[in-house]
């Protein structure tokens, strides 16, 4: 392909990202209407809403954090296990040193120790997995598909499997706190990290970064980035996110467990091409995730609403939604690409 | 095509020490390893997996990963299974074997176009698909452990020897399905060696664009790789359910990511285009004995998960070191060294 070629094809999946956009919000609209006709009384309620904002937050901030190992290219299947390893320390830490019956003051220092802990595990997990995949060398896939067996085995080997529960009431009290006495705690961690996620990937000098090594990652090399270390805090940051999507999961379950949050990582990985990032790295925005954590979460809410689906049929959706829209974006990208060429020539 | 025996023969040798200190430490402790018994329980413990392996070794030697093998065979022998009960079936066990396999490619054959005419990334068409064919089995097929048809059961029970221990008095016996592994086996490897489909296998992992320029059919082998990956899955179902004598949907998922760790552990490139049956089923067994020997070494099995993790992690870990080594070796013999490897 001549550099003409290259150029006009660039602008189209520049454009074809931002039709993604439209296409998102035109399937959310459409999932949103299509559940307010099949189940108005339930469906879109208040009361709906505020549960809806109650469920997405965790496995959001999990796919958010993979999407940004996946815009370099990577891949991180270990949040989960990491989500549950770092509420499993702070879960620990808290049973083990708070006397039961302690007043709130006094649980309040080491409430802020245990979520200095999980996060301190969250940062340590995705440091672990970056060093892996940039110093080692090992493939994104390979090493956080281990990564995701070492730290659930940790996380159940240390509490033989067992859920911790008993925790101090406080935690759960201020896990589940709501804001105006509507918007939950961990719905506006989630706007926080998503705003915050998007500010860094569209204006700081990083986000630039992680577009370019998921581009070219020799190119980027040679263009004088320092490819192991970006990468390794990538894999940081989702460490981190994970960890921050453990502690919103064990104030929900008011425990902590090994195994808790079993099928988010399909789903994270669902959510993140649903919304518009390329697996084989190089594009995608916050914008477009987010739309598609909605889309999901509208259609699982949806789902529930009706006793006779089974829940194993999400599997079946979740699994069937995933392929369709490999298939459909495929389709999407030749026809794009044929029109640039067309264009060129 | 084939690198030269240097860098194929660097594996195989330490996962071959590696079992042979581990049997011996084995039977230091519990001076149970080296009896007839337990040898023939590995044996007995190796078959499923091994099957699984071949296919998985295949996958990652053209440059791809399947997750969805295990899903393939749960759903492939559940069908079957009900199929034959349902209709009081009660002949040979090879209609079992072919219609479980007949199951089995049509789902490797969904994989295959998705990936070889779609180009769509490995993982992540076959994380899709193993959700897909686990939600179909528990959700549209409600399934729960059942029975299995006479023939199945029947053919469960044949079995080659019985080797006993003589001072516990326990007995083992080796399951005809031994000599269904070793058939594979013989397929695969004449398959891989003399073929050319074999050989393009080879070529795409080692590098997709070349080999497609060197004249392969790079689709085309690609979509009869996934369907043989699933043709093996379902006739693997069948066997493991046979030597279980219950349809257990279950009993299956979550192997894909221990056999994916024996696979990568007996040497097979992660990148694709180097890997050797031989090193796979070293890895197989290695992995089956450490599995094995948690048991017997007293080892909780609550740390079995962290322990598989862990291999994956060394075994990925030391052969990505070791490509990065030859390939910088390379790089410093220069071109011409790299145009013979």
């Amino acid at each position: 392909m001549t550099a003409a070629a290259d150029a006009s094809a660039g602008r189209v999946v520049r454009r074809s990202r931002d039709e993604n956009l439209v296409r998102l919000l035109g399937m959310l609209i459409f999932v949103f209407v299509l559940m307010t006709i099949l189940r108005p009384d339930q469906f879109a309620t208040l009361a709906d809403f505020n549960s809806m904002m109650r469920q997405f937050p965790e496995y959001g901030i999990m796919a958010i954090g993979m999407s940004l190992t996946m815009i370099t290219g990577g891949i991180d299947l270990g949040v989960v296990g990491t989500a549950n390893l770092s509420a499993i320390v702070a879960a620990k830490f808290l049973i083990g040193v708070v006397p039961p019956g302690a007043p709130p003051e006094q649980v309040v220092p080491y409430l802020v120790a245990a979520v200095a802990f999980a996060l301190a595990t969250g940062l340590a997990c995705g440091a672990f997995a970056g060093v892996l995949i940039s110093r080692f060398k090992i493939p994104a896939i390979l090493a956080t598909l281990g990564t995701q067996q070492l730290f659930t085995g940790i996380a159940i080997g240390v509490t033989s499997g067992r859920p911790q529960s008993r925790l101090p009431l406080l935690y759960s009290k201020i896990g589940n706190a709501e804001f105006l006495n509507f918007f939950p705690l961990s719905f506006v961690l989630f706007v926080v990290i998503a705003l915050a996620t998007g500010f860094l990937l569209s204006r700081t000098r990083f986000g630039a970064y992680l577009y370019m090594i998921g581009t070219n990652a020799k190119a980027a090399s040679y263009a004088g980035l320092n490819n192991n270390s970006i990468i390794l805090r990538t894999y940081m940051i989702s460490g981190l996110l994970s960890s921050v999507a453990g502690l919103i999961m064990m104030a929900r379950a008011n425990s902590a467990k090994a195994e808790y949050g079993a099928p988010y990582t399909l789903q994270c990985v669902l959510i993140a091409v649903l919304g518009g990032i390329d697996p084989n790295g190089g594009s995608g925005k916050v914008a477009g995730v987010t739309l598609a954590i909605l889309i999901l979460q509208f259609l699982s809410s949806g789902l529930n609403m009706f006793n006779s689906v089974s829940n194993f049929y999400r599997d079946v959706i979740w699994g069937g939604v995933l392929i369709l829209v490999l298939v459909f974006n495929y389709f999407l990208s030749r026809r794009s690409e044929r029109r640039a060429v067309r264009k060129a020539s | 095509m084939f690198a030269p025996r240097r860098l194929l023969g660097r594996s195989e040798p330490w996962v071959f020490a590696a079992i042979v200190a581990l049997a011996v430490l084995i039977q230091a402790r519990s001076g149970q390893f080296f009896t007839g018994n337990n040898l023939v329980d590995l044996a007995r413990a190796l078959v499923v997996p091994a099957l699984f392996s071949v296919g998985c070794m295949m996958v990652i030697v053209s440059g791809g990963i399947d997750v969805s093998f295990t899903a393939i065979a749960s759903l492939a022998m559940y069908v079957t299974d009900k199929i034959l009960l349902a209709q009081g079936y009660d002949g040979n066990v090879l209609l079992a074997y072919a219609m479980s396999a007949g199951l089995g490619l049509l789902m490797g054959a969904l994989n295959g176009v998705l990936i070889a005419f779609l180009r769509l990334p490995t993982l992540i068409v076959t994380l899709g698909t193993a959700s897909l064919y686990t939600g179909l089995m528990f959700g549209t097929f409600a399934a729960s452990a059942s029975d299995v048809p006479p023939a199945i059961a029947a053919h469960g029970k044949q079995i080659l020897f019985t080797a006993a221990n003589p001072d516990s008095g326990l007995t083992s016996t080796m399951p005809v399905h031994a000599l269904i592994l070793v058939g594979v086996l013989v397929l695969a490897f004449l398959l891989l060696r003399y073929t050319m489909l074999g050989r393009g296998i080879y070529a795409i992992g080692g590098d997709e664009a070349a080999a497609e320029r060197a004249g392969f059919n790079v689709r085309a082998i690609k979509m009869v790789l996934y369907c043989f990956v699933g043709v093996l899955a379902g006739v693997t179902g069948i066997v493991r359910i046979s030597m279980i004598a219950y349809a257990d949907p279950s009993t299956m998922l979550g192997m894909e990511l221990t056999v994916i760790a024996a696979v990568v552990l007996g040497g097979v490139r992660v990148t694709g285009g180097v890997g050797t049956l031989t090193g796979t089923i070293l890895g197989v067994a290695l992995m089956t004995i450490l599995a094995n020997s948690l048991i017997l070494m007293g080892i909780p099995t609550y740390w079995s998960r962290a322990f598989t993790g862990a291999v994956i992690i060394i075994g990925t870990g030391v052969t990505a070191r070791q490509t990065g080594l030859k390939r910088l070796a390379r790089t410093l013999a220069g071109p011409a060294k790299e145009a013979q490897a």
